[in-house]
């Protein structure tokens, strides 16, 4: 037995001593935290010219790119809850802060592209755009939501605001739906991508819909099933 | 949209570019002839003419023989070789931009035959060969704007439109020139999917053909042109947004009517017949105030967009009495 699998198999058995707890803890989120930052360091590598590099239009890639992963991660946000259901277990659910909060970083990091890069910080054209475009205001509105999502995500937040925050955090709905519309807004001419998002984002919704219709809860576990 | 001649009065736009066009033969004939006696040692200096860093030597094409500079070219630098070659929006080979570079690989521009129809006396079937051969090449360095609001400067090598089609003899009748790009599905992936009405039309009003800025685009840097930009024979119209400089053509048509450009066809709210540069007139999506040129770098602002491109000097009288925002 060489040195290597020597190692493998004492991680295995080390692995199976773990409880479900600390397997999450030590195991799965740093890899959903690896996992969900590749995105960023494809990015990073790419403006080192490592891999890949930017085509001409550096600014254009970038906004793609961030855009397509915050819009990526809240529908896989989104698919905790249903996840949950279908499997009967509840660890999904450790995930989804950290999920979500990837979600935001990297739609906070398209809108960054575009005020920065993109119109240089000119409030009088992003004010124009806000106005004018509807695709903008739009994705601004969406924006907005995730962001007062991610400063409430703290659990001493969550404790703080009590039955609000859930309700506050329903706004995730409406902030994937106008994120979804933002893009399909956006796009010239090939809708298939947005048309993909939007039927992933339609069945998601339709499972929570489905749940509550079928299975009216009791009034004290209404919050706690989504 | 319906073209109305109400809002142009042909005889003004004839009369003034007529003008306009014999002032230009002046100029250009007295630079021509200094060209002449400089001879070679010119043409050299074009076609060698710097293409940009990280060029790859495999994507350059062919020189061209006997290119002369214009005297129209801009004194803006040059976008990179690399730049103008692999980042192109022509959806015969694909929606991305890099993907004409990856896709045009089965794409066949030699024998190429290039049909020229309608109002015309001499009409039928020709090859490309013999459509270009009686005219000087010329390097023609252009700004280029994008409808979606970036730009480039292009080293245009290309012949003068309106000598090419003098020679069909275009009837009275003759209005509109219609511009036709092959199809043919098995050399152009993208037309495999139905994302624009196939094959690709767009047209030039004739005083716009016949306008001395307008040209038959044959190559790029002193080169062949290469197949993504447009090979082996382009629109070149400096003043207009990119999509109206269709590419690969082998049709010329010469028609009493506007002709229908897809474009507009297929998104009439946001793309119109005359694409003219307008930094008045925003497309519905985005403002044409500001544009991106390329290659600047991540933090290069947008700069102003100029009426007709900065041409409007030269071709704002081809408008005169068109309400631009209607006739965009």
């Amino acid at each position: 037995m060489s040195q290597n699998d020597k190692v493998s198999k004492t991680i295995m058995v080390f692995l199976k001593q773990l409880g479900i707890n600390e397997r999450i803890r030590y195991v799965g989120k740093p890899l959903v935290f690896l996992l969900a930052s590749v995105p960023l360091v494809w990015i990073v590598l790419k403006a080192f010219n490592l891999g890949s590099s930017f085509g001409a239009n550096p600014i254009e890639e970038m906004l793609d790119h961030f855009g397509n992963w915050g819009l990526r991660l809240l529908l896989i946000t989104l698919c905790v809850t249903p996840l949950r259901h279908l499997i009967g277990k509840p660890w999904p659910l450790r995930f989804r802060r950290m999920l979500g909060l990837f979600a935001f970083f990297y739609v906070a990091l398209h809108f960054t592209v575009y005020a920065w890069l993109d119109q240089g910080w000119s409030l009088i054209a992003i004010g124009e755009d806000i106005v004018k475009r509807p695709y903008i205001t739009l994705g601004l509105l969406s924006v907005v939501i995730l962001l007062a999502l991610a400063l409430t995500s703290p659990h001493a937040a969550r404790r703080r605001l009590g039955k609000t925050w859930q309700k506050l955090h329903y706004l995730v709905y409406p902030a994937a739906i106008l994120a979804v519309w933002h893009y399909w807004w956006q796009v010239k001419k090939d809708i298939t991508e947005p048309l993909i998002y939007a039927a992933i984002l339609t069945a998601l919704l339709a499972f929570r819909a489905v749940k509550k219709w079928r299975k009216p809860p009791r009034r004290k576990r209404q919050t706690a099933t989504v | 949209m319906k073209y109305s001649s109400s809002h142009i009065k042909p005889s003004e736009i004839t009369s003034e570019s007529v003008y306009w066009n014999r002032r230009r033969f002046v100029q250009a004939a007295i630079a021509s002839g200094t060209l002449l006696t400089a001879g070679a040692a010119c043409s050299r200096k074009v076609a060698t003419a710097d293409v940009g860093k990280d060029v790859d030597p495999n994507s350059m094409t062919p020189d061209l023989p006997n290119v002369v500079p214009s005297p129209y070219s801009t004194d803006a630098e040059p976008n990179s070789w690399r730049d103008i070659t692999t980042y192109n929006n022509f959806y015969e080979f694909g929606l991305g931009k890099a993907d004409p570079h990856k896709n045009v690989g089965d794409f066949h521009t030699d024998p190429w035959t290039v049909e020229v129809s309608g109002e015309a006396d001499v009409t039928g079937k020709f090859a490309l060969e013999d459509i270009l051969k009686p005219h000087t090449y010329e390097e023609r360095i252009y700004r280029l704007r994008c409808v979606e609001a970036w730009s480039m400067v292009v080293p245009w090598v290309g012949i003068q439109m309106s000598e090419v089609l003098k020679r069909f003899k275009p009837t009275s009748r003759a209005q509109f020139v219609e511009f036709r790009t092959l199809f043919d599905p098995e050399q152009m992936p993208g037309q495999r999917r139905a994302v624009l009405d196939w094959p690709y039309v767009e047209g030039l009003t004739i005083a716009e053909a016949m306008h001395p800025l307008t040209l038959f685009g044959v190559g790029l840097y002193g080169k062949e042109m290469p197949k993504q930009n447009g090979a082996p024979l382009r629109l070149v119209v400096p003043w207009k947004y990119g999509f109206k400089s269709i590419k690969s053509i082998v049709s010329i048509r010469f028609t009493e009517t506007m002709p229908r450009n897809t474009w507009a066809v297929s998104a009439p709210r946001e793309y119109g017949f005359y694409a003219n540069v307008n930094p008045e007139v925003d497309h519905p999506r985005w403002s044409q105030a500001r544009e991106r040129p390329i290659g600047k770098g991540l933090f290069a602002e947008k700069i102003p967009t100029q009426m007709f491109n900065g041409y409007a000097e030269e071709v704002a009288s081809l408008y005169d009495g068109l309400d631009l925002r209607k006739h965009f």
